[in-house]
Order: structure tokens, then sequence, then C-alpha cells
């Protein structure tokens, strides 16, 4: 295997967490960095021709090439595990930018109580009444922490939205639940879209608190302080699993990488699979990866960061035998413990009039906080947690949209009065969707899969995955609430969708899979530090959602760019001047 | 070599498919003499595009509501998708074993696209086209379980609204069918207005758009 020359830094993965790192070091450092991404090099104008329903939202041609990496995944230790064949309740990214250049853009901050959970629920209920399969902890890091890595993150992205909180103030228009702001939004929300307006002002009927999602699609053109500036949003909603043909859509392809072209100690190798983490006597001494032309390589550096997403981040450390790995029958180890997706409860509703639902943005959203968190429960729910209520206009396209329709409206899904039925109700129907928090049990978890592999061989991660019956109690409780909002919103007729079933590997539902190295307070606990500071392996860094230890409502990309450069600060103002653990 | 097959079709059956001819460059279609016209097919035989034909005209007719899959020319659409790297499941996990599973696991059998349509060609048997309608309808209501069918199913949609490019949607007629517009760069000076009443610009497709035949995902890749 060559030894390829020596860096200071190899970061692998080259999506949002892993260059915004390369730009926190190569901005504040004199260091060498190397990231190493598996997928392909992406630009701006890569995107001039992607407005096609079929190749990129279909036949998801941004996405991870399923067939060559993908999980397998069983409901309880009990069942067999069995491979994810086509995508996917989740789509994991490929290539530079990874996910973050066919996201969506919606940039929330999670609530304060989230990264003091458990400590939160104990206060809330007492800690004997909690239910004994719970896996909640502390982040070891709070929201106030954080609060200057928000807002660097919304400055950096040009997040547009309205505050509902600024030091304590309760705003108008925004969400008075959130955690305190220190300032107003970077830009103002996006304008509004027919069913964004008709959900705010139903709402407001009821006496909720309607507020814009913010937005990491620009709603006025901007210059972030790095000196990028970016054109504003169209609405021409190709966003989600599409990348930005204008760089309205923040993505690190338009916003990082720009600044990164300059450091000329900065260098992007793509094609590049890392396989393992190489280390001695609890040491990383660099990454093993097959290059594009197919070589085994070996890159020698001082500090080894791992940004490949939840996925790879924990089979990475997991194939390098790196850690303690989680045993749920005992309850003891870390790695790979408490994987979270996110709780969905939809409501499709039905209008007389059409919404010209094919214009949007990816973040064009109205919601109300009124039942995140827990504080709109009174405690007669059955419920710890909640999540945000609203809608989304992030541009309906007619391959995946075409035949919504009330049921019972047509005998059965194709033929004459189906098509008639489908083209009655186009455009005329949107869905009231619950994004709810979801807590980690001891029951839920990654580790590798004893069967399958991926294209080298390397066993694929498996996932131990199910709903518990307060989530299906969280789905009912806001298709409850939809109920209200509906007729307040003008619509004839609402209709909840599914029912209590087990976790579904193929309905796509979002891509904020997290765990697997979760960040705490110890390393009995957690297997990164609070600034995601490997315990064990100290010169091996963390980032992304798998150092989530429980999942929020809110989309998570905002809170892992602030832990990023949290993280960095304690790598470059700390640990470079005292290597060891980080306290 | 195998011995090219091509589709003949009538012209009056494709509304849009030769209109789209005659505005752009020939896509893909050559109008003959006597007015039919002739695509090259990649994967069906002939015999084989025409059962196709009639099975999605079933699934989506041509009727009182408007026109269906055969004017957008969904089985074009469909042969190209198997000829390429979908039709081989070069974007599927096929790696063994291959177990039966929960529903909840979708999908886990090894036949590819091409394998399915070739048995649901089978089942249909050579002389589906010419059945009448209700015998048509009769028995793809008796396969309507199967992978097939619901492969058939899902195609024809994408067939019917896909961008033209993939084969499909001749003519833009499955988007003027239901007033989509296509690909539109910016509708910033939209968005926030026409609340309550529809607002239906002309469709285009993308080759209309940007001037020339965008490369295909398909066709890099075979
Ligand atoms: C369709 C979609 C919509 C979304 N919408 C939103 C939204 O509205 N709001 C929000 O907050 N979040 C959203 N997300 C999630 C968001 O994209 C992710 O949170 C974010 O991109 C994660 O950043 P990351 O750097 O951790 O990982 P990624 O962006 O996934 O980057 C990881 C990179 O690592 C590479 N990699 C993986 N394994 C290896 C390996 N072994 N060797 C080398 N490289 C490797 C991958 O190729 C990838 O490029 C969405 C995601 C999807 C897919
Ligand atoms: S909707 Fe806006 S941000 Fe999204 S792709 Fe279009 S122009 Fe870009």
């Amino acid at each position: 295997m060559p030894n390829l020359k020596a860096v200071d830094v190899v970061i692998v993965g080259g999506g949002w967490t892993g260059l915004m790192m390369a730009k926190e070091l190569t901005s504040r450092t004199g260091l060498t960095v190397t990231v190493l991404e598996r997928g392909i090099p992406r630009k701006t104008s890569d995107y001039a021709l992607d407005m096609d329903e079929l190749d990129y939202a279909v036949r998801l041609r941004m996405m991870q090439n399923i067939a060559e990496d993908t999980i397998t995944h069983r409901h309880s230790m009990r069942d067999p595990a069995v491979p994810v064949r086509q995508y996917g309740s989740f789509l994991p990214g490929s290539g530079v930018g990874g996910a973050g250049e066919h996201w969506n853009g919606a940039s929330w901050r999670f609530l304060p109580s989230l990264f003091n959970m458990r400590t939160h629920l104990a206060e809330r209920h007492g800690a004997a009444k909690l239910p004994a399969n719970l896996d909640v902890q502390d982040w070891g890091v709070t929201y106030d922490d954080l609060e200057p890595h928000y807002w660097r993150a919304e400055q950096m992205m040009g997040v547009g939205g309205k505050a509902g909180n600024v030091n304590g103030k309760i705003m108008d228009g925004g969400n008075p639940f959130e955690g305190a702001r220190k300032s107003e939004y970077p830009l103002p929300p996006l304008r509004n879209s027919h069913l964004a307006s008709l959900f705010g002002e139903g709402a407001r009927k009821l006496g909720y608190h309607p507020h814009p999602a913010p937005a990491a699609n620009l709603s006025e053109t901007y210059k972030n302080p790095d000196g990028i500036t970016r054109a504003a949003c169209g609405y021409c909603g190709y966003c989600e699993r599409f990348g930005c043909m204008v760089g309205a859509k923040a993505q690190p392809s338009n916003t990082l990488l720009p600044v990164l072209q300059r450091r000329n100690k900065f260098e992007l190798r793509t094609g590049c699979w890392v396989r393992r983490v190489v280390h001695k006597d609890g040491k990383a001494t660099g990454v093993q990866y097959i290059d594009a032309k197919g070589e085994e390589m070996f890159q020698p550096a001082s500090i080894v960061i791992l940004a490949t997403f939840t996925l790879s981040n924990t089979r990475l450390l997991y194939l390098s035998k790196i850690g303690t790995p989680y045993d749920a029958t005992a309850g003891k180890g870390t790695l790979g413990k408490n994987l979270t997706h996110q709780v969905e409860g939809s409501t499709r509703v039905f209008f007389d009039k059409p919404l010209n639902a094919f214009m949007g943005t990816g973040g064009l959203a109205m919601r109300i906080s009124d039942f995140d968190g827990d504080h709109g429960l009174k405690g007669d729910e059955g419920l710890l947690r909640m999540g945000m209520i609203g809608v989304l206009s992030n541009g309906s396209r007619p391959i995946q949209t075409f035949d919504a329709m009330p049921r019972g409206a047509a005998k059965s899904n194709w033929g004459s009065d189906w098509k008639a039925a489908a083209l009655k109700w186009r455009d005329r129907n949107a869905i009231i969707a619950l994004s709810g928090e979801h807590l980690s049990y001891k029951q839920n978890f990654m580790d590798l899969d004893p069967t399958y592999t991926d294209k080298y061989g390397d066993p694929l991660l498996r996932f131990t995955l199910d709903w518990t019956d307060h989530e299906h109690r969280q789905s009912e409780y806001a298709k409850e609430i939809a109920q209200k909002i509906a007729p307040a919103m003008g619509a004839v007729l609402a209709e909840p969708i599914g029912g209590r079933n087990r976790y579904n590997v193929i309905n796509y539902q979002s891509t904020h899979i997290q765990g697997g190295t979760v960040m705490g307070a110890s390393p009995e606990s957690s297997v990164v530090n609070r600034h995601q500071q490997h315990w064990d392996v100290q010169n091996l860094w963390v980032l992304g959602a798998s150092c989530i230890p429980q999942n929020a409502s809110h989309n998570p990309t905002l809170t892992i760019l602030a832990t990023t450069t949290w993280a960095a600060d304690a790598l470059i103002d700390r640990y470079l001047k005292h290597p060891g653990l980080v306290a | 070599m195998k011995r090219r097959e091509f589709l003949t079709i009538p012209r009056q059956a494709v509304g849009g498919l030769l209109l789209y001819t005659l505005a752009g460059e020939p896509f893909r279609v050559s109008a003959q003499q006597n007015g039919d016209i002739r695509v090259p097919l990649r994967f069906f035989t002939e015999a084989e595009a025409r059962v196709i034909t009639a099975a999605c005209e079933r699934i989506f007719p041509s009727d009182a509501t408007g026109p269906g899959a055969t004017e957008a020319a969904v089985v074009i659409y469909i042969d190209r998708q198997l000829a390429g790297p979908y039709g081989n499941d070069k974007y599927r996990y096929t790696k063994g074993p291959w177990v039966e599973s929960y529903p909840e696991h979708g999908y886990q059998a090894k036949e590819t696209p091409r394998e399915i349509y070739r048995q649901g060609l089978r089942d249909l048997g050579d002389g589906f086209a010419q059945l009448p309608v209700d015998a048509q309808i009769q028995k793809l209501t008796a396969m309507e379980k199967s992978r097939f069918f619901q492969m058939l199913r899902t195609h024809t949609i994408e067939g019917m609204f896909a961008d033209p490019m993939h084969g499909g949607n001749a003519g833009l007629i499955g988007w003027q069918l239901i007033g989509y517009p296509g690909p539109v760069m910016s509708y910033r000076a939209e968005i926030d207005k026409h609340y309550g009443v529809p607002y239906r610009p002309k469709p285009r497709s993308m080759e209309q758009i940007v001037g020339r035949k965008p490369a295909l995902w398909e066709d890099e890749k075979v």
C-alpha cells in the first residue's frame, strides 16, 4: 500500500461538516488539510440542466449509489436483517457538498431543552417515572454555548426568517417558543405561497402561533461575511433532490468551496473511498482508502476528522475497531447506540381551489410550534415530547404527486375513473405534517451486519429500529390537531395518512438519521466528548448528526454546522496548543 | 447483432410526438412518406411494444378527460428506461443472499426490471393488444398485485410526466393535460400572487429552454 506524504489533518467526507471544518482550519491555522470524498466533484454550473424530475428526484442521480453501499434493517433483535435494496426512508448524499447539495434548506435551531433532555425530563416528570428503555441524554453542550455558533452558520448561509424571541423579548410573527436569539435573522423570511398563507390564517384563527420556517434559500440577494455573494431564490420548485442552478440555496459548493479554493494548504480529493481509520497505541495515524483508480492508499495524518454522515461515521469506527460497541442486551458500550429518525404524522387536506403548488422552494414552510418540545403538553396526552406541525411548499412536481386523491375517489389506482379523479384533485391537495422529536431507546441501535457487504466486501451497517407506542401516539395527536386546522384553513376534506405501522425503509421520510457516535459528558455514555473529540483516540474527531443523542423536531443541518464550529474552536484554540483530551 | 426493431405509429395516434418533431430537431423519430412515425426501439421488439402500448393505454387511457399513454408515447419512455442502466438494476443493491421479508422492506427479489417485463409480457400474452378492451382490463386486473403491474403503472405515470427528453410526454401532452409548466427558472414575481386562481404558464421542455438536448443520465452510464 503506497504511503502518501503526511498531512496535518485529514478530513473524511466533503459535505457540510467536512468542508466547514476545513474552512475553519485553513482560515485560522497554517495546517495542511486534505479532504477525502468518495463521490464526484461538484460546482454550481453542474446544475444548469438539473430541473429534471425523473433523473434527479425519481432515479436519485445525486445520491450515494445504493448498489455500492447500503444498510440492512431489522425491527428488533429477534428478527433477521435484510438489506435496503432501493431507496428509501432516507437518501444519503454523495459527492462534493454531500447531501448539502440537494437538501431543502430548512434551517432551524433546536430547542434549548433538547441539549439537556435527560435532566429536563427528570426535572419535569421525576427520574423514576421515565420509561426504563428511554436512552435520552444530555449533550454536554448547551443551547447557550451554541448560540454564537448558530449565528455564524446563519450568516454563512444567509438564513431568512422571523425571530420570535430576541434576548427574551417575544416578537410578533416569529416563533415565540424558540430559544432566545441574540439578533434577528440575517434576511427576512421568504415570500408566502398560497398554501403557507392559508395555513397561517387558519392556525392563527385557532389561537396558535404560525411562523415562517427559517430558510437557507435566499429571500434576497446576499453577501456573507466571507465575501461570497449569491442571488435570491426564484421559487422554481427544484430544490429538494436537486442542486440549485442559480446558487440561491446555500450549498457547500457555493458557500464553502469558493473560500477553500483560495487556500493553498487545502486539498480536496474525490473518488476516495475511506475504509479504515488506522490507529496505533490509542492514536490515529491516518486513513486507508481506495482511490479513484481503484488503488489502495494510506494517507498519514496527525489529526483525523470523520465527517461522513451518520451512517459512515458509525460504520468506519466499527470497521476500524475504535471504541466500545454497544451491547443492547447488557446495556453497555456506546458505539452505535441512540439511533433515531424523525417522527411523522400526516394528514392530507383537499381544497376546492388550485394552489399553484408547482411554485415554491425547499425552505418555504409555515409551522406552529405550540406543541413543539413539551411546552404545549398538559400531561394527559400520553406523551413526553411532540413536535412542529405545518405545511411545506417546496415545489410539487408532477410524477411524484400525480394521483393524490381522497380515499374511495376511484375504484382502483389505474384506468379511466382513477385518471379522472387524479385530474380533479390535482393541485387541490396538500399535507399537514408533523415533524416530531424521536426519543432514543435502548433497543434502537446500529452495528455491523454479519452477512451483507459493500462493494469492497466490508460489512454493511445494520439498523435495529422500530417505532414504539410513544411515536404512534405523537402521530395520532398531530393528526387530531390537523383535523382542527384543516377547516380553519379552508380545506373541504382532511384525511389522516397511515396508521400504527412498523418502521418502513421504503417510503421517504427525511434524511435526519442520527446517533451512533453520540456526544456526552462521560466515556460511559458517549463516543465523543462535548467537543466531538473521541474519548479513546484523542486525535480523532467526529462531526455531524451521528453525535446527536436524540432527534429534534427540527431539521439538523444548522445545528451540525454550529457543533462543527464549536468543535473547531476546541480543536484550534485548545487541542493544538495542548494536545490531549479537551475538557 | 440483433436486428433493429422499430415501432411504427400512425401520425394521428401520437398527437404530440410529431408536433414536437416539427418544432425542434428530429427527436428519435422520423416521419415516413405516408405520415407514419418509425421509432427505433432499444429494448422491446415491435410486437412487445404493441402489447405494452395497449396495457399502458388501459392504465392511463385516452378518454373524455383528455389524452393518455398512447398519445404521450409512454412506451418509448419505458423502452429507453429498460434499455438503460435502470433496466439492469445498476442502481439497486443486488448482493445476496436473497430472502423474502416483510412488506416494510420493499422489493427483495432478484429479478431486474428487464426480467420482470419479459415475464410480464409472457403473462399478458402475444395477442393482448388485439383483445377487446374489457378483456384487457380483466387480464390486467387479475395481475394487479404483481411486481410487473406495479412497475408498469409507475412507469406509465413517469412516461406521462417526465421531461420529453426521456422519450415519453410527447409534445408535452402530459404537462398540458395537468397544466404543469415544466422547468421554469423563476416564479419570484408570481409566488405570492394568483392565490386561489389557476396560474398555468405554457409548458416548455428543458430542450426548448436551453436550446439543446440535455445529456441523459441513462445514456451517460450505459
Ligand atoms: C433530500 C434531502 C433533503 C434535506 N433537507 C434538509 C433540510 O431542509 N434541512 C436540514 O437541516 N437538513 C436537510 N437534509 C439533511 C442535510 O442534507 C444533512 O443534515 C447534511 O447534509 C449533513 O451534512 P454532513 O456533512 O454531516 O453529511 P453529508 O452532507 O451527507 O456529507 C457526507 C459526505 O461524506 C461522504 N462519505 C461517506 N462515506 C465516505 C467514505 N467512506 N469515504 C469518503 N467519503 C465518504 C459522502 O459521499 C458525503 O459526500 C436533507 C437531506 C436530504 C437528502
Ligand atoms: S427554489 Fe430557489 S433555492 Fe431552490 S433550486 Fe430554485 S432558485 Fe434555487
